[in-house]
């Protein structure tokens, strides 16, 4: 427990996806202009990787590992390593992760759903979710709730992001910066400033 | 194909110079940050992160180009995905077999390259709707505007973080002697972000049309 609660904080402020790995940036910096939608946009994210991750971590450990369909085809299938398919796979589960999610929250949560809009198609080819299940593989994590706890955190530290840099952005509407570093300059300088911030949780440890 | 026009037309040299710098896909059109800026705290990864998206970009928009007419509308995202995708595990492959030193330095970053903004983004606006050629030279253009920014951040990170180019010592030792420190500040993820910042600073007081309102 103690350990899922560490990669669970770990995720949201050390390992944060904008502020140490960049991942997710291009919807963040387009879609950051009002707090209204990003937090739309972070929610939208925080479910799709809650949802993405441990699929794709199922389907690391069950299919694509070297010798991991021995629990299907008995011990010849020792030798076979799909690893190399990862890639296509990751994406396909992600796209097709992303469309079902979509048709759920249309027919269960229609007002949600209308706020989403046009965030919820775009998020299949947002870096962030990519970036998560490549980590994932990458980090050799014991289970499925520990992944769980890896995919929920990146998701909440990346909505925590975008909802920060929104408001600022609102606020920097009103204040007098050099005419070339308006809009997207400032934005760039601003996020480097909060990510200096992000450094102080170094070294956090449950 | 009736108007036959030369293979390096001044239509064609802007496709694929026009990226370089009033076009650039990171700095103006804002496009493909997402990979870049985690491999740019040494130049040698930069560089060769620069040529693998330039070659993604170049092969998946003629490719895309070829099949534009036989692919339904409403599945193209998919199709899209499933070439980049395979062109991404064929570079990926390469990078493990001969250089894979690097191809470690880059770790998930490669792999990152399958939802960088700037191929859909010239798959989407470009290849679909053009030949093959002029699509490679966009393709090229693209990737190489790309690559640029790269180089340019990670050439400040490495000299002004490690003192070094291409991880040799070029800040000579007396300088250390006389109490230069590197700034290690530089080494960190924030300050790939000022440094983009810093380069569209630069970038938009040159060119003022550019600036926004």
């Amino acid at each position: 427990m103690e350990n899922l609660l560490n990669i669970f904080v770990r995720s949201i402020f050390i390992d944060n996806m904008i502020f140490a790995y960049f991942l997710g940036m291009c919807s963040y910096l387009a879609v950051s202009k009002t707090v209204k939608t990003s937090f739309g946009l972070g929610i939208a994210v925080i479910f799709v990787l809650f949802i993405t991750v441990p699929v794709n971590y199922l389907l690391d450990n069950y299919v694509l590992k070297a010798g991991a369909l021995t629990w299907l085809l008995g011990e010849e299938a020792a030798g076979i390593d799909l690893s190399f398919l990862s890639l296509i796979m990751f994406i396909a589960i992600i796209a097709a992760m992303v469309q079902l999610v979509e048709m759920i929250v249309e027919k269960f949560a229609p007002a949600l759903y209308n706020q989403l809009g046009i965030f919820l198609p775009l998020i299949a080819v947002n870096c962030a979710i990519m970036g998560a299940s490549l980590f994932m593989q990458q980090r050799d994590y014991a289970n499925v709730a520990e992944v769980t706890a890896f995919g929920l955190g990146s998701g909440i530290g990346w909505m925590l992001a975008i909802v920060g840099i929104a408001a600022i952005r609102e606020k920097l509407k009103y204040s007098n910066i050099p005419a070339p570093l308006r809009g997207i300059g400032i934005t760039f300088i601003v996020t480097g400033l909060m990510a200096i911030s992000f450094m102080s949780f170094l070294g956090i440890n449950l | 194909m009736s108007e036959k026009e030369s293979l390096f037309s001044a239509k064609n040299r802007q496709l694929l110079l026009g990226p370089l710098s009033k076009n650039n896909p990171v700095i103006v059109q804002i496009l493909g940050i997402c990979s870049a800026l985690a491999v740019t705290a040494k130049l040698e990864p930069a560089i060769v992160m620069g040529i693998a998206v330039t070659a993604v970009t170049a092969f998946s928009n003629v490719i895309l180009s070829l099949l534009r007419n036989t692919i339904p509308n409403r599945i193209r995202i998919i199709v899209q995905l499933v070439v980049v995708a395979a062109l991404v595990i064929i570079v990926d492959q390469l990078l493990k077999a001969y250089a894979y030193e690097i191809s470690k330095q880059l770790s998930v970053f490669v792999g990152l390259i399958i939802t960088n903004c700037i191929i859909m983004g010239r798959i989407e606006a470009f290849a679909l709707g053009n030949r093959p050629w002029p699509a490679l030279l966009d393709g090229i253009g693209s990737g190489l505007g790309y690559g640029l920014i790269l180089v340019i951040v990670a050439f400040f990170r490495e000299l002004l973080g490690s003192g070094t180019l291409f991880g040799i010592q070029v800040i000579p030792q007396i300088c250390y002697d006389w109490g230069y420190r590197n700034n290690g500040l530089m080494i960190l993820a924030p300050m790939a972000l000022i440094l983009v910042g810093i380069v569209i600073w630069v970038h938009r007081s040159r060119n003022k049309d550019l600036i926004e309102k």
